[in-house]
């Protein structure tokens, strides 16, 4: 059986089950929503940190226009909530080009420029300036489209595609070269990588599982604020979900997200400030001892890890 | 009309200066992202509080405290984190997110401690002890506002602009008129050639990273004063300020941030008088303008890749 095919039946399937099946027998379903968005967005970080080394600090920003692109597309063009969920992807990859520019930075720099662009996008949205477009600071409240059974499946399937797209970049030529390149851009480049191309593939397409992720969670919650969907605990979550777990893989950002969030879930809401404090160590932890994620404890006994 | 926005720009910025150059002296010598820079900030405003509100003496007793301390406490985490980090991988990467990790504990701990209240100190009482020196010596000092070129302005700005001014002129001389500074340069410069040369880099690295502390929590003396109160959650939005002024002057280059945060200053004064409406945007437009034309800053040398 080709890995690709293993892999979908082995982890991408058995995971959509789990989604599919668990809203019958588990009463929280903003809960469960929440852990489909975590997983796109840790994946959307694996695609472009843990293939091409990009590190998008600021990757809330394609999730915020996302959700601001749903809302718009509901509010003044009265577009149905699957149509406004397809143009929050376009308006997420629309971002992504707007931005590829800042794929010429490299290291620090590229984190604190996208760190930058997603403020930046934020203060443009939530500009009083604006309030006849994006009503500005004062939030935005869609009742017409509101549907959390649609939207959670509409999650799960954005989900499904997400996965579908790492599992390719792992057994795939395409995946390679991405790796290649983060390692070391000049010598694939002589190899025959078409080093730009590729990032820009890349890059894109991370924004726009972020922008897709932003559009279903628009028409999840109905009313937020600007604050709500730039929030930078999304980037900063989806990255800490991602490392920890162990990027480049399929299942790190799975694991990862599943434990962490499951813990931010058990301690987070009644005491925020011990939780932070857990959270800070458990950071840093991952960091100092186990830098290459979760993972790496099979990886290094020689297991492969898909 | 023009003149008080200008001159309080360049109070600001000076200011500004101060509050940004420890990062960058961190970044320039071990190439790491302090991302915890804001926190410390945070605790230097909380050491002029324990001063101002325990002791009952000048805030301005503070500078000096908050500079040893946070001196010895730089050194102190320098030997727990860094040399770790050096041996992962990816370690500017992933000081990012050990920063992230470290700034969340502190924050943490702060609010256990203190609460979120908001915290402030009167500002006539900064440079208290000043005026009354100068009243025993017979003089008749002003308290209250200071003219400057017809405009006037409130002491703290003034009293704050000079000790950031004090501040960088002793990072030159560090820089450019010790033995240390020499090393820290040439550290700075080519690390792996420093090293065979014989230097003793770790040892350099520690001295630079406990300086650029001690910066940051003289610039936590004054935040007080400059932005009105300080919660524990001031350092992560001064963390993005910070890296603002530093990117503007250029990443890795530490009297570059001089210029950066003066420019930040007229900048930031500019567009409150005028535009108040767009103020928030600005500095994130401008530090993406500067990143793509001048990805090293206004006074950087060449880091663009690809």
């Amino acid at each position: 059986m080709p890995s690709f095919v293993r892999h979908m039946l082995l982890i991408v399937a058995p995971l959509m089950a789990a989604f599919a099946i668990l809203p019958g027998v588990y009463d929280n379903h903003l809960l469960l929503f929440n852990f489909v968005i975590f997983l796109i967005l840790a994946q959307g970080v694996n695609i472009i940190y843990g293939f091409t080394g990009y590190l998008p600090f600021g990757y809330v920003g394609f999730f915020g226009a996302g959700a601001y692109g749903f809302a718009i597309m509901v509010m003044h063009l009265q577009a149905p909530a699957p149509l406004a969920v397809l143009a929050a992807g376009v308006v997420g990859v629309l971002l992504g080009l707007l931005l590829t520019p800042l794929l010429r930075l490299s290291g620090a720099y590229f984190a604190i420029a996208n760190l930058a662009a997603a403020l930046a996008v934020l203060h443009f949205v939530a500009n009083p300036a604006l309030e006849s477009i994006t009503k500005g600071p004062y939030g935005v409240a869609l009742n017409g489209t509101f549907n959390p059974t649609l939207a959670y499946i509409g999650a799960v399937i954005i989900l499904a595609l997400t996965l579908g797209f790492v599992v390719f970049l792992r057994n795939s030529s395409f995946g390679m070269a991405l790796q290649a390149v983060r390692e070391d851009a000049v010598s694939a480049a002589m190899a025959g990588v078409n080093v730009v191309k590729m990032r820009v593939i890349a890059w894109l397409v991370s924004a726009l599982v972020a922008g897709l992720a932003g559009g279903v969670f628009a028409w999840y919650v109905s009313v937020f604020y600007p604050d709500n969907v730039f929030s930078s605990d999304f980037s900063i979550f989806a990255i800490v979900f991602a490392l920890f777990g162990g990027v480049a893989t399929i299942m790190g950002p799975i694991v990862g997200v599943i434990i962490l969030y499951g813990i931010y879930n058990l301690i987070g809401f009644t005491t925020p400030q011990y939780f932070q404090l857990i959270y800070g160590v458990l950071i840093m932890a991952l960091v100092l001892f186990l830098p290459a994620g979760l993972v790496s404890l099979a990886t290094r006994r020689g297991w492969n890890v898909p | 009309m023009l003149a008080y926005p200008l001159i309080a720009g360049v109070l600001f910025g000076l200011y500004f200066s101060l509050l940004g150059i420890g990062l960058n002296l961190v970044f320039g010598v071990m190439r790491i992202v302090n991302l915890a820079h804001g926190d410390f900030l945070m605790l230097g405003a909380f050491v002029a509080f324990g001063v101002f509100y325990l002791l009952g003496l000048d805030p301005l007793l503070a500078v000096p405290l908050a500079f040893v301390l946070f001196v010895i406490v730089g050194i102190v985490l320098y030997g727990l984190l860094v040399p770790r980090l050096q041996q992962s991988r990816d370690p500017e990467m992933l000081s990012i997110i050990l920063f992230f990790g470290l700034s969340q504990v502190i924050e943490a701990l702060v609010t256990i401690a203190f609460g979120t209240s908001e915290r402030s100190i009167p500002s006539r009482e900064l440079g208290s002890l000043m005026t009354a020196a100068a009243k025993a010596l017979g003089a008749k000092p002003e308290g209250g506002p200071v003219d400057i070129l017809g405009q006037s302005f409130p002491a703290a700005w003034v009293i704050s602009a000079v000790v950031s001014v004090i501040a960088i002129g002793l990072v030159y001389v560090y820089l450019y008129r010790t033995r240390l500074g020499t090393l820290t340069r040439a550290v700075m410069s080519r690390r792996d050639e420093a090293f065979a040369t014989g230097i003793n880099v770790d040892r350099v690295c520690a001295a630079a990273f406990g300086i650029g502390l001690g910066l940051a929590a003289i610039a936590g003396v004054f935040a007080p004063f400059m932005f009105g109160s300080v919660t524990p959650a001031f350092g992560a939005d001064a963390t993005v300020t910070a890296f603002v002024i530093v990117v503007l002057g250029s990443l890795g280059n530490p009297l570059g941030t001089a210029l950066g945060g003066i420019v930040y200053g007229i900048c930031y004064m500019l567009v409150q008088t005028f535009l108040s409406s767009w103020a928030d945007l600005l500095p994130y437009v401008l530090l993406i303008v500067v990143l793509l034309l001048r990805p090293s800053g206004l006074l950087g040398r060449k880091v663009r890749v690809a």
